[in-house]
């Protein structure tokens, strides 16, 4: 009943294996692109240090949800992670000492970097 | 709290960058993110929430710890983690039909299910299983005669609902690992029946 917009196109340009190849379950795909994993994952593994609880991750992603629901956009393919990205950067700004300036410099930074770059850390 | 701006680098590239700071600042590895992205994707699935069911459908001594503290009875099985606190078990049968949602989110039970499938975090799902139950269960495959109570279940962070779906008729030889085979997720979170092998 959803509407998994391009979601095949996005599967076909991928590697079928190897690191690059988005996870399955039951032939469905559970993230529809890469990084949806490793928001996925940054998530459980602060969850795991105890950064902080699932409650204040739920509340943060209930938050976010609810504000992309109130956007008149009703052109945009809802995008479940982009929300979960959302949740993630306002907990990591609140728990830790990274802040929201340097998340936007790296952003731009890595924005800007020449096409064909080497990725600074492995994926 | 500052609402979502309109303009900011697209999500990969923010999540490469929030991973970077937090790398920097020895709170992540990478190789503990990839660790808990495989661990999600290829051991926890909805199996775990399969052999629950099985052993239920089994052992009523089992069902009757299942049904009273969920958390514990699927602890027993050694399926615990995030997400898996305060499972709430809730019987399907001829006459009383119940299905899940997490209207505000997408709470679920991960050790159980695995993640959410994307139909259960769409929009659509979300508020309309609420309203009309029946048309939006029809419309996923399940039929259900009007005589059929539904009652649909709100999961939070203080409650998971998990479906203990009716077991099949035709399926009294089945061990507990094909009874296992036959359950899928959607059943378990009510959006399906379980049907005997063909």
């Amino acid at each position: 009943m959803t509407a998994g917009l391009n979601q095949s196109s996005i599967v076909e340009a991928l590697p079928t294996n190897g690191p690059a190849s988005p996870p399955r379950s039951n032939g469905e795909l559970l993230f529809e692109a890469p990084w949806e994993g490793r928001a996925f994952g940054l998530m459980v593994s602060l969850l795991d240090q105890g950064i902080f609880t699932v409650g204040d991750f739920q509340a943060e992603l209930i938050s976010a949800i609810a504000e992309w629901e109130s956007l008149e956009r009703p052109t945009d393919e809802y995008r479940y992670y982009e929300c979960w990205l959302v949740a993630l950067e306002r907990l990591v700004v609140a728990k830790t000492e990274v802040s929201d300036t340097e998340i936007a410099h790296l952003s731009s930074e890595f924005l800007t970097r020449p096409a064909g770059h080497d990725h600074a850390h492995e994926h | 709290m500052t609402a979502i701006p309109q303009k900011r680098p697209p999500a990969p590239i923010r999540t490469e960058a929030l991973e970077a700071l937090l790398t920097d600042r020895g709170l992540v590895t990478a190789e503990a993110i990839d660790g808990l992205i495989n661990r999600f994707v290829n051991d926890v699935g909805p199996m775990n929430g399969a052999k629950v069911v099985a052993k239920a459908w089994t052992d009523p001594e089992y069902k009757a710890r299942l049904m009273a503290d969920g958390t514990a009875a699927v602890g027993e099985l050694g399926f615990a983690g995030p997400q898996g606190e305060h499972i709430v078990v809730v019987e399907n049968d001829e006459k009383a039909h119940n299905v899940v949602v997490c209207t505000l989110c997408s709470c679920y039970p991960w050790p159980l299910l695995g993640l959410p499938p994307n139909w259960y975090k769409d929009p659509a799902y979300r508020s309309r299983i609420v309203r009309e139950p029946r048309a939006v269960l029809a419309e996923m495959g399940l039929e259900l005669d009007q005589d059929v109570a539904i009652t649909v279940w709100d999961s939070s962070a203080e409650n998971r609902y998990f479906i203990l779906p009716q077991r099949p008729d035709g399926t009294d030889g089945l061990g507990e690992d094909e009874l296992a085979a036959l359950v899928t997720r959607e059943a378990m979170v009510g959006v399906a029946k379980v049907h005997a092998p063909a």
